[in-house]
């Protein structure tokens, strides 16, 4: 029974001895002559500003399939890890159209009012892949950044949570230091079988966010 | 004008931080100069140096990037690489209290997103771990699994141990108990949601790419203690990215 379960922690079991083996090689073999008597004085992280959380909100506009193109609100949390590498969580909402064939046939509705809400959450990946500075006039200049990201999330819509694959790219300016303006497209996917049978879904948004750095 | 300490106390819920910062926190210059970059990041050039001696404000950080205001009031930003090489004006070396590869306990906070397959269905994760020892992580994890036939959500707690926290790459294994809620999709013949519990064990490989950035890969296996007779066996396999705090 349960077999793969309990190989696993066969081979935790086993892999132990070895890991105690190894730390013992680590070990130094002749006893330390001179105590380092000198305290290492570590500055109070508390005391340097990080900035590294970037939280805000946006607007724009998303095309859901089939299914018109409406507005779209959302907000998103990102924390930036290295110069180039972030992360971000995103949720969103926007609301859709009757599809052409509802119009046309005039009566039968798919979805109802509730089911024509959709909702999205989903984590990125993303990378500053061209940095640079925005000129305005002759005296300023503003850091920016192009950057793509990829993720996975969840769309809430017809009454089912599909998976959901986020692409896009981004273009952000910093007027000041903890200030950001962002412009994204962004292309979320998805199967369903909303209209009869299995489809993928192409839902392509245009958005303009406002972000502050903490 | 009532309203302006509101505003102020308003603000400074979003910026604790940055009025907390506000003492000036100053260091030496102590290579032959230091330079200051346009912004925060590769490539933007340099437009001023800081020769020897001088003293230098820290206002701000910003991943590896030091925001500085030097005594001629010129505001640039100086590589981690540069800011490490100044002195605190008592004199001594400056450290930053860092997460490093192999201080694992610096920063015990550690936060994931995953993304993977749940015995066919698609599953996305995210946990949040916290370092008991160098070896042991206690683990909070949460998970939605979307199928065709039906969408799971999955809220566990597990204790995970890392062979070799100091190597760069080194494999963990992961005990843990939880609850799987199963959610049959609605184009279906209607079927009952049910909450059942799981215990699972897991086994995979971590792997730092940068000093805070570390990418993770298991596979895991569920037992579903269910209600029916028998109990029911659950392969998950994720791969995703982790920090620490």
């Amino acid at each position: 029974m349960d077999g793969r379960f309990f190989s696993i922690l066969l081979i935790a079991a086993l892999l132990s001895p070895v890991q105690a083996a190894l730390a013992q090689e680590e070990r130094p073999s002749s006893p330390q002559v001179i105590e380092p008597e000198v305290e290492r004085r570590d500055i109070n992280r508390a005391r340097i500003d990080t900035e590294n959380f970037e939280l805000g909100g946006y607007a724009g506009i998303m095309s859901v399939e089939d299914f018109g193109t409406n507005a779209v609100y959302g907000a998103r949390l990102a924390y930036h890890i290295t110069e180039g590498f972030f992360i971000e969580a995103t949720y969103g909402m926007t609301t859709t159209d009757k599809t052409s064939f509802e119009r046309l046939s005039g009566g039968a509705e798919l979805l109802s009012d509730s089911e024509r809400d959709l909702t999205y959450y989903n984590a990125v990946l993303g990378y500053n892949l061209f940095p640079g500075e925005v000129f305005l006039g002759g005296s300023r200049a503003m850091d920016s950044s192009l950057y793509v990201v990829a993720g996975a999330g969840s769309t809430d819509f017809g009454g089912d949570d599909e998976f959901t694959m986020v692409f896009g790219f981004g273009y952000r300016v910093l007027p000041t230091d903890s200030l950001a303006f962002h412009l994204n497209v962004r292309d979320h996917i998805f199967e369903s079988d909303l209209l009869g049978q299995d489809d993928t879904y192409h839902n392509i948004e245009a958005i303009l966010g406002l972000t502050f750095f903490f | 004008m009532r309203l302006l300490p509101l505003l102020a106390a308003l603000l400074c819920l979003f910026c604790g931080d940055a009025f907390a910062a506000r003492e000036a926190f100053e260091v030496v210059v102590n290579d032959p100069y230091i330079e200051l970059h346009t912004g925060p990041g590769r490539g933007y050039p340099i437009f001023h140096v800081t020769e020897r001696g001088e003293r230098i404000e820290v206002l701000k950080r910003r991943t590896d990037w030091f925001k500085v205001r030097t005594p001629e009031g010129k505001e640039g930003w100086v590589k981690r690489k540069q800011m490490e090489l100044t002195l605190l004006p008592t004199g001594e070396g400056v450290e930053f209290d860092d997460p490093v590869m192999n201080d694992v306990l610096a920063h015990r906070f550690e936060f994931g997103v995953q993304g993977g397959d749940l015995d066919g269905a698609n599953l996305i994760s995210a946990y949040l771990g916290y370092a008991l020892t160098p070896n042991f992580t206690a683990e909070l994890r949460g998970s939605r699994g979307l199928g065709d036939y039906s969408n799971t959500w999955l809220a566990s707690a597990n204790l995970t141990h890392t062979f070799f926290p100091k190597w760069r790459v080194s494999p963990f294994f992961s005990l843990g108990a939880g609850v799987v809620h199963t959610e049959p999709k609605s184009t279906l013949v209607q079927t009952e949601d049910r909450t059942d519990q799981t215990v699972q064990a897991a086994a995979g490989v971590r792997a730092y790419l940068t000093r805070r950035f570390v990418f993770r890969a298991e596979y895991r296996n569920y037992m579903v203690l269910t209600s029916r007779d028998d109990n029911e066996e659950v392969d998950e396999w994720t791969a995703g990215f982790s920090v620490f705090f």
